[in-house]
């Protein structure tokens, strides 16, 4: 095991440097802020939500790598798709890190990448923070409230 | 890096023969020999103070101030021991009495929280009194006077530094009103190494009437003044940061202004008398150390302040400052980072930012080549906020760690910031 090959592959700093889908929506129907409050970390999420579908993500902060990769693998993976393909594929995100779920059988494309971050407890938190957020906003009321969620509030 | 040659094979101390006390250095991670740099968030216990606890437990442990046995009594004669050792050990005068705490964080909120919860009309901090903290602050020095301020309507007014995380006395005597009831100030910054001009400034608030507050615990350890020759009502730190057992701390000050303390810890020891409606406390020190106490903590913690008299402040403090120079020297001349505080000379630690690789993956990175480095806030973000708007990785050094080590940091941080930039 090594961190250099297996927790930051290639593809988790090449999304680091170029995250995809960062920035602002001009009008998000929903979005929510997630906090470590171990490291500072904060990322929000903005979405367009229509009719079930994610119909359009963006998202803003300053977060380690690995966070910063995770987040843009998710707005990547959740664009034009389901609400309830987001969240299955949060749950097996999440599997897959607390060791609940073999990384070679979850769903999880070029998310798989991050796989390695379960052999890193303290930085499972990490590759959690912008899916946190984004499940909040998905259960934000549409009344146009931002909310927030703290990486303590909830366990990995 | 070559230019930080000039550092290595330079130190005053026996460091090789002072590693063989510290059994935990012995050990590799991740197929590297532990290089151990989170000093200023704990240090290491040598061999002498885990035999001085050991020694407690297996002959002399029982419950102090109450049994008429003979435990009971040695038990009482080396908690009291303790408490003499560590006096001297800060320079405490016949005016100072000494407090057994869980650590800084007790101790502050011993002493924050006293301070206001005799009521209104007892407590010595009331509605429209000033409280100054500065932003150089760990969270422990910074929270209680937050709740403090309140509590009793006491209004909190913040010390702010300059841009390179300085503060000056300038700065502070515009904030002290006749109505100042307290300033707190940390001896050294846990998040930068800053150092306050703390004599100058605690004499500055005691002029104007306020209760003095210093924040040793990343002092205690170092060449400071004594206790006596400052104008310092408390003074509180750690074990822990100081080749002590965890959880164990001190608060000190002077007995009148201890005296002012609402005690917090309510019930055995601790009182004169009790009846069933009322009770009549203790006077100092047992009025604030309610509860069987860690007596082989405190032992633990005396014989750590005789380990460092045993080396010696000043040979201790050029060795650490040495790393710490050799460690700026080196991460400097790193393209794209930035070291916080390069002037603080006298810090044992050292604080780094890169604009384009985080904390967190320097951190694991180092990691994986046995090197232990604090990342994230440090408790005090404020403070991170103000200078560098986010978390840092600090590197900090203590009695055993080598210019090998600080070598081996350098060449790690380059590395991770050349491969995750």
């Amino acid at each position: 095991m090594s961190a250099e090959n297996d927790l930051y592959q290639e593809v988790v700093l090449e999304h680091k440097r170029a995250p995809r889908n960062f920035g602002h929506l001009e009008q998000p129907t929903h979005q929510a802020q997630g906090t470590n409050p171990s490291c500072g970390d904060r990322i929000s999420v903005e979405l367009q939500l229509a009719g079930g579908t994610v119909e359009d993500i963006r998202f803003t902060g300053q977060a380690c790598a690995i966070c910063m990769a995770s987040t843009s693998m998710m707005t990547e993976a959740v664009k034009g798709r389901e609400v309830a393909a987001a969240q299955q594929l949060q749950q097996h995100f999440r599997a897959v890190l607390t060791g609940e779920e073999d990384p070679e059988e979850a769903p999880l494309g070029k998310l798989v990448s991050l796989a390695g971050v379960r052999q890193y407890p303290s930085r499972i938190k990490c590759a959690l923070l912008g899916w946190h957020a984004l499940m909040h906003a998905i259960a934000q009321n549409n009344d146009g409230g931002a909310g927030s969620v703290s990486t303590e509030d909830i366990q990995p | 890096m070559g230019d930080t040659d000039q550092f290595l094979h330079t130190s005053q101390l026996p460091v090789q023969a002072l590693r063989a006390q510290f059994p935990v250095l012995q050990q590799s991670i991740n197929g590297a020999p532990l290089c151990y740099l989170d000093n200023a968030a704990t240090t290491h216990m040598p061999l002498a103070v885990q035999d001085a606890m050991r020694h407690f437990e297996q002959h002399d442990r029982a419950n102090i101030h109450r049994g008429v046995h003979t435990l009971s009594q040695r038990a009482t004669d080396d908690f009291e021991a303790a408490r003499e050792v560590l006096k001297r050990f800060i320079g405490a005068g016949a005016q100072h009495e000494l407090v057994f705490t869980s650590g800084t964080t007790e101790a502050l909120n011993i002493v924050a929280q006293g301070l206001w919860a005799a009521g209104p009309g007892k407590a010595w901090l009331r509605a429209g009194d000033r409280i100054v903290v500065s932003a150089l602050e760990h969270h422990a020095n910074l929270l209680p006077w937050q709740q403090a301020a309140r509590m009793s309507g006491a209004e909190l007014v913040v010390l702010k530094p300059d841009a390179q995380g300085r503060v000056h006395e300038a700065d502070l005597q515009a904030l002290l009103t006749p109505n100042t009831r307290v300033l707190a100030l940390t001896a050294g910054a846990n998040a930068t190494g800053e150092r306050p001009p703390y004599e100058t400034m605690l004499s500055m608030a005691a002029k104007v009437g306020a209760l003095t507050v210093l924040d040793a615990a990343q002092a205690v350890g170092h060449t400071m003044p004594a206790l006596s020759g400052l104008g310092c009502d408390f003074m509180a730190f750690s074990g822990h940061k100081m080749y002590g057992p965890m959880g164990t701390g001190v608060l000190a000050g002077r007995r009148e202004s201890l005296d002012l303390l609402y005690p917090l810890r309510l019930g055995g020891d601790m009182v004169e008398w009790v009846s069933l409606e009322s009770a009549g406390f203790a006077a100092l020190p047992a009025r604030l150390e309610g509860g069987t106490p860690n007596v082989a903590g405190a032992v633990g913690l005396a014989a750590a302040a005789r380990f460092i008299d045993g080396v010696g402040r000043p040979a201790l403090d050029q060795h650490l400052q040495a790393l710490r120079a050799h460690a700026v020297a080196g991460l400097s001349a790193i393209d794209g980072l930035t070291v916080l505080a390069p002037h603080a000379t006298q810090a044992s630690l050292v604080s780094f930012i890169s604009p384009h690789v985080h904390p967190h993956d320097i951190g694991t990175m180092l990691d994986e080549r046995g090197i232990a480095v604090r990342t994230g806030h440090h408790c005090a973000q404020p403070l991170l906020d103000l200078l560098c708007q986010g978390p840092t990785t600090r590197a900090s050094f203590a009695v055993y760690n080598t210019h090998e080590e600080v070598q081996r940091l350098i060449e790690g941080v380059a590395h991770a910031l050349e491969r995750l930039k």
